[in-house]
This record gives C-alpha cells, structure tokens and sequence, in this order.
C-alpha cells in the first residue's frame, strides 16, 4: 500500500468539524522528520472525554510508527472506534503506518446468519457518516447496509472503509444481518481486503453484470478467509442495475454457492435503458420479473430495490404491495420509518397464515399417524404445497407474526 | 461579589450543599418531598381607596418611564416581568431601560423567565442598574451567572415555586410591569387577542395580585371593557401605550416541529405504548407533555392509540400547540387546561373555544395552596439533562455545570401520578445516565419512568407499573443496564469538572426550600 502513495505529504486530512457535524472527528497529520508528537485537541466534549482522546490519539499514532508529527484534533464528539479509524485513515493518506491496522476492542460476533433468513428490510447507511451507525439497529430492520459504494464520495472511499471496518468491531448492530456494499471490482477487493476479517454476514456486489464479477469477489473473500482462519459464512448479493445485468440474471445467480439473494437497483438500471423512473414502474416491470424468476430458479431470495421518496408514505406501501405480489421477498429501505411500512407489506396476509396453519396441521396429525399422504378434508395436499406452507409458518414465526 | 464571598453552607436532606444565606435572606434547606408545612400567613399588597384613581377609569400615562416615576421607583426595588412573549418579548427591556433612564440602582429584575434576546441586560448589571436577576438565565445571561459576574445569587424557581415565593412573601415585589396584547384604560388585560396575541397571561397574574405598583403596557388599547380579561384592572395602577410589545414572529411559532429524528421517535412511542400498555390510557385519563420535539411526536402516537381503543381523556395539559388542539376538536379529550400557549393554532383556539382554558400557576402548580392540578394528572412527559441511578433528575445544567434551562413548570409536574422522562441514552458523546447529577432539580422518589432509545427503566419503587407492563414486549430495562451500555460506547465514564467552591445560584425546590446549589464555571 504505502509504494503507491506519495512520499513527502505535507498535511493528510480525514473526517469531518463544523457546527453541524455530530459524532465524527476531523483529523489533521503533519508528518516532520523530528520533534515528537505535538497534538492539539479542541473537542465539544472536552470537559468529559479530552483526557481520553488526548490518550487514544498518543495510542494510535504509536500502534501506527509515527513519532513525529504534529496533529490537529476537531472532535464534535465522536465515539472512540471513529476517532481510531479517521486517525489511521489520515496517516495512510500521509504515506505512514505500513497498512497498519489499529483495530478497536471487538464485541463478541453473533450467531451466523442462515441463508434462508428472513430479509424484509435493509437500512442503508452511508459508509462515511458515523453518526448513524450507533444507532441503526434499533429500528429493527432485517439487515444493516454499511454502504461504501454510490452514498460515499470518492474522495472518502478510503478513509469509509476503516471506518467501516471499525464499525464491524466495535458496534452491536444486535439481531440485524450485518451487511456491507462494496464498491465495483476493482476498488471493491481492496474494501473486502479491509473488512471480511471481520465477519461481515453478506456482501453486496454492485452493477454486477457477468458471474465473472461475482467469482472475482467470491474467489477473494474466500482467500481472505483462508489467511484469518474464518470459517463463518460469507454471504454475497448480487446487484443488478444495466441491461446486461438484468440479460444475465440467472448465469449471475448461479455463479456462487454464496450467493443467497439476487436484487435490483432500479436507479441505474432506468437511466441504462434512458427511461424516467417512475412511480408505477411500468419501466422496470420486465427487469424485477426477470429477477424474481431467475432468483427463483436458481434457489435464491429476490429482493427489490429501495423507494427513494422518504416522505411518500402511501406510495411506499403501495410499491411495497406490488414488489410482494411479484414475488419479492423483501427490498432496501432508505430511512428508519419505512421499516414498519415495509414490514406489513412483506408479512403474510390473514388469510394466508390461516391457510398454511391449516395445512400444517394436517400434516403434523399425518406425521403422527404415520402417513405418507397429507390430507385436508378429502383433498390430498402435493409436497411441495406443504413444503412452502412449512416454510410460510417458519418465515411468519421470524416474522414474530405467529407464536 | 460580597454578597457570593459569605455564605455559609449546609448538607440538605437531599445530601446537597446550600447556602444558608441567598441575597441577604436566610434560607430553609430542602426537607423532603411534601416535609415543609409552613404556617405563617400569606403576604398582602397595601390597601388602596379607589379614589386615589382616576374615577373615569383612564389610568393612562405618557409612557412606561412616567409610570415607573408616579409607582416611586427607587435604588434597590423588585422590578418582576412576565416571559408569555417569549424571545419576541420587548416590554421587559423597556422598563430596565427606563429604570436606567431614571437614574436608579440595584434594581433585582425578576422575571418568570428570561431569554436571550434580553441579553442587553448584563449591560445593565455591569452598569449597576441591575444588581441580580432571580429567574431562569440561559444564553448570555446564563453564562453572566455562571462565570460569577453577577452582583447576586441567581434564584431558579419552577413556575408554581414563583408563585409560592410572591405569594409567601418571599420575593417583595415593588412593580410588576405587565405585557399585554390587549388592554383597556382601566388595566384590564388579556393575551389571546391583538396583534401580539400571546394566549395565555397566568405568569403575571400573581404579579398583579399582589405587587405594590402594576403597570400594564399594551400595543392594542381597546374601549372598556377588554373581554375577556385574565388580569383585572383593580389590580393596576397605570395603563402604557406602545407602538409594539414584541415580534410576534418570535412570540408564537408558526408551527411547531414534530422531531423528525428516528432515534427521538422512536422514545416517543415507546412512551405512548407504554401509557396504552399499563392501563394509563383509558377513558377518562389525562395527561400532559411539554412542547419539545419528542413530546409532539409522544402525542401523535398517543392520538392513534386512543382512536383505535376508542378511549377519551378528560383534560390534557399544556403547553398548547397544534397538536393538543387537534385532540381537542377531534373529541379525544374534553378540556385543555393551558398554561403556556406556543403556536398559533393554540392562540386561535385559547381565543375561541370554550373548552380551551387559560390556567396559571396558582390553579396548576402552586404547592402552598389547597391543592393542585399538576398531582391529578395521570401522566407527565417531560425532558431532562441527566437522570442518576436513583432517578434523580437535573434540567437546569449539562453536565459541565453551565447554566442551559430554567425549570418551568417541570419540578411541579413530578408530582404527577406517572412522571416520564424522555431523554436520550446520550447526546454527541456525553452519557445522559450519570452517576450523580451536576444539579439535582427533581428527587428520584418523584421520577418514575426513564424512557431512551435504547430501553425503558422503571423506578423500583414502583412495582405496580412494573407488574402493569409485564408481557408487554417493550423493552423495560434496569437503569443501570442502559448506563453499563452507554459507558461502553462511549468509551468509559466521562470526566466530570471539578466543582468550584463559589455559588453562583440556587435551585429551589416547590415548596421554596434549598434543593442545590449551581457553581461557579470558567
């Protein structure tokens, strides 16, 4: 890493101050040849924790071999694990610290997630803006998207990925799959590099259009995995956002074992085919029906893309009615009050539940009796039928719809 | 500073120091909750003979510097001003700067509360106009305090401990000068109609009742009689015209704002649910919530869950905004009891429902009388700046000891039958659940519920809301539980600053007694 970054940088900067800026750092590196640290701290919290930067920073920089410099410290009040990573990402960008990692205390990983988990919901967050990691996960959404792709800035790709990767660490995202999107390869290998050794649940792989793309990420992760000693699973999800995309759905879905969603982007694809999106979505109707089948055909979840106009509650319910009706098993979600509507789009009707309730009840009392046929009434019930009744009541129990 | 250099101090029953000694009057440290019982008669204004005035009922006068010098302003008086005009309030500079204009000194200012666009006052204190101000300081004026700068102790009272002091005697007021967005010649006056109609005016009526000299300054003089009138006119002694009493974009909002942050929404309906899952909310209940963000939002969720229980509450309390009084004309509540009006919609509808009631601090708040509201109300919403282990409660200073709030009504409202406090579980990085709270403003035994986003801790002493809840699938937590959590995101405890040994100010508690004192910082 640092043969590729200029050798003599006179100021490296990462983060962000200001008086409207919450829960991030800006940090200031001044690398010199001699005269020790000279660092300057001026924090909204420094009655309360300036003690504690002033000690964290020293730290860093020592994990990280830099003795000399002078560094400007602008906290407005950021949690250790993001002063750690906009620290190091600052002494990168001045050519130091060797691609050391100052990795924060970890919180015990959970339980893996499985591959058939229910997915409603996945709240983006944006990969450079600490302040909405914290508390992501208590709006309850599936998934969490870490996003170090399209909400970041190029200019920031780097410096996001620490952070992210510090994230990974040091918050507890509690039972949301934790979710990362990285950039397109190439960029996107140097954000796995960065952030698999940390168990991320399921990667997003981006404006993917050939299963080439995905063997390129999968072939990575899985090199990486082998050099940690991880054998958690790794989790991929493809998405599709051009006509060649959209062209190659099914060879995408099954270029990896990993693969466990197959989803849309429906922002990109429209402007690939140079039409308006719009809210009926009549433009993009073949594209998330080609993904629903191919997804389907190859064993894996569709998930629809996000609904952009936070404001449009009536809209979103209603797309999310239709997505349903596709056959999607859930979509992305831009901001926490769309949750809740998403989630009673995506939740079996009444009239469902009751209806597979029936039906495994007939096979439960089949079971008991020891018979090989399921019966309701004097209508034989085909396996499959019961087979997806099972797992409607398995995904409605996820669901905390049934007891 | 000769008055701040002597004083003696003395622990409380709270475990806090304070001054025996606070401007020159001796002091009774906190007891306990409900412990002082005093006996002492309540203080009186001089009689008056309605022949000392005008018997055409004009008490009009040239301008407020003329009513100032016919009440007998001299050096060291009590000059008291309301805040209903809020930050658009202009009155209350216009007598200190008359004041100054006369020539007199050591004037104590004491209003129900001050704000920042009356930070032209310090001027005045470092002129020797103003000697102190006993009232809520933030801003400027609170920074003035804390740093020590001013002549005397700051005194922050809630509103019903305001009206306990005036009417125990324990604030003399000499002249009260009254905002009015409307008035007649006689002194009668009202704030719910003229161009800066305010809603209501219960901050000033213990002023009126009981100041030597009240003086009442209008921008919308009408024929008597003024109707309705909330001030009565046998209480005042001169009527003032002025072009204007204040910017009437400052004094009600246009609208208030629900938050529209997931994190604040999420505490406000986790308070809601809370109402609806331990049997708080029925038909009949009433409750109260403040105007900040997560108290709107904390009503919009509420409103829902009574429609679809199809429950009606009996009265809510205000602070009217927009959002009361939708519940009032869909049918969810049959009263609004209304102390302070913030927006326009609460303006309108004070002005023209009958149902909309203008309360003041003596029938809400007052704790030395034969009763009050605030302990009938069912549930209270209210904020905080910390909360300790024990549910002790500050809202008077951050953690760094600066001066941020006055209390307002929030002391008197602890004595609700359920009080909830709707905090954060942190703000930027600093823990809301602290160890010991900087300035201890509420006792925990008043403080039952603490609702943050990440959990909702009852206080133990109530084990009938505890057994309420239980199967409710909100996530109730101990305390300590969410601070343990908070301290490890954080990255450990925060420091705190130390202590200086000056008193800048005290917090008084309902009933006058001592409850803390507020330091000396930078």
């Amino acid at each position: 890493m640092s043969d590729t970054v200029v050798a003599n940088v006179f100021l490296a900067m990462a983060g962000h101050c200001g008086p409207e800026i919450r829960s991030d750092v800006y940090v200031l590196l001044q690398p010199r040849d001699h005269g020790g640290l000279e660092i300057h701290i001026a924090s909204r919290v420094d009655v309360y924790y300036g003690d504690s930067i002033r000690r964290q920073t020293e730290e860093v920089l020592e994990a990280l071999g830099v003795r000399h410099a002078r560094v400007e410290i602008h906290d407005e009040g950021a949690l250790p694990f993001v002063i750690a990573a906009r620290i190091e990402a600052a002494a990168r960008r001045a050519g130091l610290g060797e691609g050391t990692r100052v990795l924060p205390a970890r919180l015990p990983l959970r339980e893996p997630s499985t591959r058939d988990r229910v997915r409603r919901s996945r709240l983006y967050v944006p990969g450079s803006e600490p302040r909405y990691f914290i508390n992501a996960a208590l709006h309850g959404s599936d998934g969490i998207i870490l996003d170090l792709e399209d909400s970041v800035h190029p200019s920031e790709k780097d410096s996001s990925r620490v952070l992210v990767r510090n994230a990974l660490r040091a918050v507890d995202f509690l039972d949301c799959e934790r979710m990362v999107r990285i950039n397109q390869v190439p960029l996107g290998l140097d954000d796995l590099d960065e952030i698999v050794p940390e168990s991320p649940d399921l990667i997003l792989i981006p404006k993917v259009e050939s299963p080439e793309q995905v063997v390129a990420v999968d072939q990575r992760i899985a090199k990486i995995k082998s050099d940690c000693g991880i054998s958690r699973s790794t989790w991929l999800m493809p998405i599709l956002e051009s006509a060649l995309g959209i062209e190659n759905a099914f060879a995408i879905a099954k270029a990896s074992e990993q693969i466990v969603a197959l989803t849309i982007g429906l922002e990109d694809y429209t402007a690939d085919l140079g039409v308006v999106k719009t809210l009926a979505g009549g433009e993009s109707l073949y594209a998330r029906q080609r993904v629903v089948n191919a997804a389907r055909a190859s064993g894996v979840q569709a998930i629809d893309s996000v609904f952009g106009d936070v404001g449009d509650v009536e809209g979103l319910r209603a797309w999310g009615a239709s997505s349903r009706a596709l056959g999607f098993e859930g979509m992305g979600c831009v901001h926490p009050s769309q949750i809740p509507v998403i989630h009673e789009a995506f939740a079996p009707t009444a009239s469902e539940l009751e209806k597979a309730r029936r039906i495994v009840a007939a096979y439960d009392e089949a079971q008991a009796q020891g018979l090989g046929v399921v019966s309701l009434g004097s209508k034989m019930i085909d396996p499959p039928v019961v087979q997806r009744a099972l797992k409607l009541m398995a995904r409605a129990k996820a669901m905390g719809l049934v007891s | 500073m000769s008055i701040l250099e002597k004083t003696e101090m003395i622990v409380n029953a709270a475990g806090r120091t304070v001054p025996e000694i606070v401007n020159g009057r001796p002091q009774i440290p906190y007891l306990g909750v409900g412990k002082y019982a005093p006996s002492a008669r309540k203080a009186a204004p001089p009689i008056r003979t309605a022949a000392a005035y005008p018997a055409n009922g004009d008490k009009r006068v040239a301008n407020l510097e003329t009513a100032l010098r016919q009440c007998g302003l001299r050096d060291g008086m009590v000059i008291s001003t309301h805040h209903h005009l809020r930050d658009g309030d202009r009155v209350a500079l216009m007598a200190l700067e008359a004041a100054s204009l006369i020539g007199v000194k050591d004037v104590m200012w004491f209003p129900s509360a001050s704000f920042p666009s009356q930070k032209s006052a310090i001027a005045l204190m470092e002129a020797g106009v103003i000697s102190h101000i006993e009232g809520s300081m933030n801003g400027p004026l609170g920074d003035y305090c804390t740093q020590g700068k001013m002549r005397g102790m700051g005194v922050l009272r809630s509103h019903g401990g305001r009206w306990q002091a005036i009417q125990d005697g324990d604030v003399h007021i000499d002249i009260a000068v009254i905002a009015a967005p409307t008035a007649d010649a006689f002194g009668n006056c009202d704030g719910s109609h003229g161009k800066s109609a305010c809603g209501s005016l219960g901050f000033a009526l213990a002023d009126s009742m009981y100041a030597d000299h009240v003086i009442v300054v209008t921008d919308n003089l009408v024929p008597f009689p003024c109707v309705p009138w909330q001030i009565q006119g046998n209480n005042v002694d001169y009527v003032v015209e002025t072009d204007s009493i204040g910017d009437p974009a400052k004094i009600v909002s246009g609208t208030t704002q629900i938050t529209r942050s997931p994190d604040r929404l999420r505490i406000a309906e986790f308070i809601a649910r809370f109402l609806r899952d331990s049997g708080i909310m029925r038909n009949g209940f009433s409750f109260q919530a403040g105007s900040g963000g997560i108290s709107l939002a904390f009503v919009g969720y509420l409103k829902q869950m009574m429609k679809d229980a199809g429950v009606k509450a009996r009265f809510v309390r205000g602070g009217s905004t927009k959002y009361l009084v939708e519940l009032l004309e869909e049918g969810l509540t049959d009263y609004i009891l209304d102390g302070q009006t913030f927006d326009l919609d609460g303006v309108r509808s004070i002005g023209s429902n009958p149902r909309h009631v203008a309360s003041s601090p003596f029938t809400s708040y007052n704790y030395h009388g034969k009763g009050n509201f605030a302990s009938m109300v069912d549930a209270v919403v209210l904020g905080a700046t910390e909360v300790d282990a024990n549910f002790n409660a500050n809202v008077v200073t951050h953690s760094d000891g600066r001066l941020l709030h006055g209390i307002g009504g929030w002391q008197n409202c602890l004595a609700s039958k359920c009080t909830v406090l709707a905090v954060p579980s942190f703000r930027d990085r600093i823990p809301v659940i602290v160890d010991e709270v900087t300035t201890l403003c509420g006792p925990g035994e008043l403080v039952d519920v603490v609702a943050t986003e990440r959990g909702i801790a009852i206080n133990p002493r109530r084990q009938d809301l505890l057994d309420a809840v239980k199967g409710s699938t909100l996530p109730i937590r101990p305390i300590e539980d969410i601070k343990r959590e908070v301290e490890r995101i954080c990255g450990g405890k925060p420091n705190r600053p130390k202590r200086s040994d000056k008193p800048v100010a005290v917090v008084k508690w309902v009933d006058g007694t001592v409850l803390d004192t507020v330091w000396q910082v930078g």
